[in-house]
């Protein structure tokens, strides 16, 4: 079992193998003719005005921290639903609960406004 | 029924020429990772060509029509076209972070298919964590969008990347939580386990689990697109108000490199739908188990064309409303409603 992990490792790095040996193939053939007005940031045209690493909306990061909960959450109900056949009652009881649990959390952040993209 | 598997006997071939141990794994794990790859290159060049004709037609043009009958081998000629751009690398970029990305991308899309069983026994190898294997390697497309975004050091750019990790995660969830309705009746995560609790007779497949599997299927498609950035649901590259999106300041074949991510992606996001509920490779009659894996795999991909050039795109607080407040409890009180059927038996195994 534990070869077959090693599947992912070969198909990471054939990956990158091939996606590198094209940029290759392409930087033999290709002009290159640069110049500080080609090099310059895209912004349709206008001088570029200041840099791009601002901060920025911390609406993102509330829904990342959304995100992380129900993502941890699956985590717990992966197990339970492939064991599901031999847990029986007690285990459909519990997780319908811990459903419920969350649902009353992401009520919480509805009522919050945190589910709100202003 | 059951087939030998393409890589037992591939490590056969090869083992009687003398190798053996790790060697004999990694030249045969090398071997395929490069078929599959060929195997998406050739995919994508058809997709984009079969997406950019069913777009015409639908718009009552033709498509491409110069190169060859139909235009078909029009993409392989725009991939040439691309191979000899030239690289425009951005001054200001920030060189490592501009540069991976796109490699990310590609492998993100590309490592996902060792467990896609493209028919009985032709599957790399059978993790057993298989379906969350798919969710955690597809989801390294957010860090490179994020890193295309961030190492351009362009502002349209930095907004698509931040857009797209923000969708892609919201849609995550209700693409996990559709998939546990499937895992909860197959009771593994592996494919080819998944795949064959859905044999026999067509009722058994896992969309026609009737009444959660119908709901199951659409909320994971719905989710599918999102993940995949496709129309409704592309706000990363919303052409109209970022351009481009991320790939703004790419060019050449690290553009490229993203075009064919997204056609990959497009083609996971297609079979993992068919494995997990229009019953993977199995079909009737003497046809090929891999002809019916392509054949379900090409109308899903057909129904997401379709869907594509039908809908208009979805503003960015709708699309994320709809994710949390419409999709999210859907999916979870489809878990509990299909555990409950699954406990007292209320299903058919024909």
């Amino acid at each position: 079992m534990v070869a077959e992990y090693l599947s992912v490792l070969v198909f990471i790095f054939v990956g990158i193998g091939i996606v590198l040996f094209t940029f290759f193939l392409s930087k033999l053939i290709r002009p290159h003719n640069p110049y500080p007005k080609k090099n310059a940031n895209y912004e349709c045209a206008e001088e570029p005005i200041g840099d791009s690493w601002f901060r920025f909306n911390n609406r993102f990061y509330i829904f990342a921290l959304i995100f992380v909960i129900f993502d941890v959450e699956a985590v717990f109900l992966f197990p339970w639903a492939v064991a599901f056949g031999e847990l029986g009652l007690y285990a459909l009881i519990e997780m319908i609960i811990f459903i419920l649990i969350l649902f009353f959390g992401l009520f919480y952040a509805w009522r919050k406004g945190a589910l709100k993209w202003v | 029924m059951i087939a030998i598997g393409i890589t037992v006997a591939l490590t056969e071939l090869l083992g009687s020429f003398g190798l053996s141990g790790g060697l004999l794994s990694v030249i045969t794990y090398t071997i395929l990772a490069a078929g599959t790859f060929g195997l998406l290159s050739v995919l994508a060049l058809f997709l984009v060509w079969w997406e950019r004709k069913v777009a015409g037609h639908m718009q009552q043009r033709f498509g491409p029509m110069r190169n060859g009958w139909h235009g078909w081998y029009q993409t392989l000629m725009d991939g040439l076209k691309l191979l000899q751009k030239e690289d425009i690398l951005v001054a200001t970029r920030d060189k490592v972070v501009f540069f991976w990305a796109p490699v990310m991308c590609c492998i993100a899309a590309f490592a996902a298919y060792i467990v896609i069983p493209f028919g009985d026994g032709l599957i790399v190898a059978d993790l057993n964590i298989g379906v969350l294997y798919i969710m955690a390697i597809t989801t390294f497309t957010v860090i490179a969008l994020l890193m295309a975004g961030w190492g351009s050091n362009n502002k349209y750019a930095l907004l698509g990347g931040m857009r797209s990790a923000a969708q892609v995660v919201s849609y995550e969830v209700p693409m996990v939580a559709s998939i546990l309705v499937v895992v909860l009746y197959a009771g593994s995560l592996s494919t080819v386990d998944i795949v064959n609790s859905q044999s026999g007779n067509f009722l058994n497949w896992n969309i026609f689990r009737l009444p959660f599997g119908p709901i199951a299927f659409i909320t994971f498609l719905i989710a599918a697109v999102a993940e995949a950035n496709r129309t409704p649901f592309d706000l990363a590259e919303a052409e109209q108000e970022l351009v481009a999106g991320f790939n703004i300041e790419y060019s050449g074949m690290k553009f490229a490199m993203f075009f064919l991510a997204e056609f990959i992606n497009l083609f996971t996001v297609s079979a993992i739908t068919v494995i997990l509920f229009l019953g993977g490779w199995h079909g009737f009659a003497f046809i090929p188990t891999f002809v019916w894996f392509f054949m379900k795999t090409f109308a899903i991909v057909f129904l997401l064309i379709m869907v594509r050039w039908t809908y208009p795109r979805m503003r960015v607080d709708q699309l994320m409303e709809f994710a949390w407040k419409v999709l999210v409890p859907i999916t979870f009180l489809n878990i509990i409603v299909a555990a409950i059927f699954k406990h007292f038996g209320w299903y058919w195994e024909l």
